[in-house]
């Protein structure tokens, strides 16, 4: 199994350690709720080393990415980031990632550790097309990528590197220095919460994360990291995005915005104007129970779809999970049942952002 | 990882402290640790007839759920109704708060057959 720079960190940590993509990680340190409220009320650290980071440079970089994702991206500056997909030619999608333009002629992407091969095996098969084709960079192994997430993460970065981020935009993008290394800072994240994601070099990840424990991060593992994501109604992939599954019916419409004919726009289009058969909706559940993948929904005692994720909610309390429902069921209010390990709980159909009023 | 020597356990990590014709049971520090951060618990209410090989209950953690068996057969005297509100006491207390029910036992001598703690260590490598 591959380990991460940070590996030594996890095991000093006492943390339980699971394969996921074929790394093997940490799931959680101490407790997963414990974990996931420090996010969402101080703030935490995560090891996301083994997500995928690709440099793209040359020429011809912005019309190659223009044909592989349906979000516009001529108006992406230096410095700034977005959330895009990247599109098969039938409309579904191959992975969900975060694209950064470092400058002209050079973007960098982050993508997922288990789409890393299959997304490898499709740039480059992509560039091929261009001439010169551009040069693509995977620099996964040679860094390291570490969360900081929660409402007490900024003003702890600011002090640990002595730079004003509070300035940095969401989606933007800074370059900071730390003992002499310079870390790539992109105020993204997974969890719903302000923060950055830091890339720096390998050799420079065990000091770095042990300085922000120093600072008072709760080192957090991939299961206060999936609660939170859930919480936040964000897309995993392998979950509520695949192969076959389109950005439309997944909620992802407002980032079908590109105007060229990139690689599936053609049933892309249709959906969007025509609408699909099913949605992607967030389900609440009325009484305690715990929702997960693979359980149905029913609406009137008919099955209407079933749970992509779930989980218990620490911030909420509440059992919640996302799932596609057929479209004509598929409104907020509804109420449904889910059916977990053949009992029905009450639940209401809702929209994947939980949080909201809290 | 504490295995108390005075209690009977099951292979599915339940523990039995015999009190004369009766018999208190919850589940394992190891059980509670490999479950972690426990958010379900569903048990049955006095009365209910428990036995070996039947599931009485569902407990579930952050991760996972899974059936409860009753280690011994019996009525139901008692459920721990505190635990509803305040699921952590599992994982902080697993033998003495966390308990789950509490069994009018049809047979005491039942208890015999669980495995002592030194059996239950070797059995989970403790």
């Amino acid at each position: 199994m591959k380990t991460t720079p940070l590996h030594a960190a996890h095991r000093a940590l006492n943390a339980k350690l699971v394969d996921f993509a074929g790394w093997e990680m940490p799931i959680q340190y101490k407790s997963i709720l414990e974990e996931a409220k420090s996010v969402r009320h101080t703030w935490g650290i995560f090891d996301v080393s083994h997500m995928a980071r690709a440099h793209f440079r040359g020429a011809s970089v912005l019309n190659y990415l223009t044909r592989l994702v349906p979000t516009d991206l001529t108006t992406l500056q230096d410095g700034q980031s977005l959330y895009t997909v990247l599109t098969n030619e039938a409309g579904g999608v191959i992975d969900d990632i975060i694209i950064y333009r470092v400058e002209a002629n050079h973007y960098l992407i982050v993508f997922n550790a288990a789409n890393r091969e299959k997304d490898l095996a499709w740039f480059h098969k992509q560039a091929s097309v261009f001439s010169p084709a551009p040069d693509i960079l995977d620099e996964t192994d040679q860094t390291v990528m570490i969360a900081a997430q929660g409402p007490l993460a900024v003003e702890q970065l600011e002090r640990l590197f002595q730079a004003d981020l509070q300035a940095v935009p969401r989606f933007g993008a800074v370059d900071l220095n730390w003992q002499g290394s310079a870390v790539f800072a992109g105020r993204t994240g997974y969890t719903g919460e302000d923060g950055f994601e830091l890339i720096a070099p390998a050799r420079a990840g065990q000091l770095l994360w042990d300085a922000l424990v120093q600072a008072g991060a709760m080192p957090c593992g991939l299961g206060a990291r999936d609660v939170l994501r859930v919480e936040a109604g964000l897309h995993l992939y392998g979950h509520e995005l695949n192969d076959e599954i389109n950005p439309i019916e997944a909620g992802l419409g407002w980032l079908v915005t590109s105007e060229a004919d990139y690689i599936g726009s053609s049933p892309i289009r249709e959906w969007k104007a025509q609408g699909t058969p099913r949605k992607l909706m967030g389900v609440v559940l009325l009484e305690r129970g715990v929702p997960r993948e693979g359980y149905p929904v029913l609406v009137g005692g008919s099955p209407v779809g079933a749970l992509t994720s779930g989980v218990f909610s620490p911030t909420l309390e509440k059992g919640i999970g996302m799932g596609f429902v057929q479209a004509a069921v598929a409104k907020t209010g509804t109420g449904c049942e889910v059916d977990i390990r053949g009992k029905l709980f009450a639940a209401t159909l809702t929209t994947r952002r939980f949080l909201k009023g809290r | 990882m504490n295995v108390p020597s005075d209690l009977r356990y099951t292979r599915s990590d339940e523990w039995v402290r015999l009190e004369g014709n009766e018999a208190v049971i919850g589940i394992t520090d190891y059980a509670q640790s490999e479950l972690g951060d426990i958010v379900y618990l569903d048990l049955p209410e006095a009365g209910r007839y428990v036995q070996p090989e039947e599931p009485f209950g569902v407990i579930e953690s952050v991760k996972a759920a899974s059936d409860l068996y009753a280690p011994v057969e019996g009525e139901v005297l008692a459920a721990n109704s505190d635990l509803q509100s305040a699921l952590e006491t599992i994982n902080q207390d697993p033998y003495g708060a966390g308990w789950f029910l509490r069994i009018q036992l049809k047979d005491p001598a039942q208890v015999n057959s669980l495995l002592t703690a030194e059996q239950y260590k070797e059995y989970r490598n403790l």
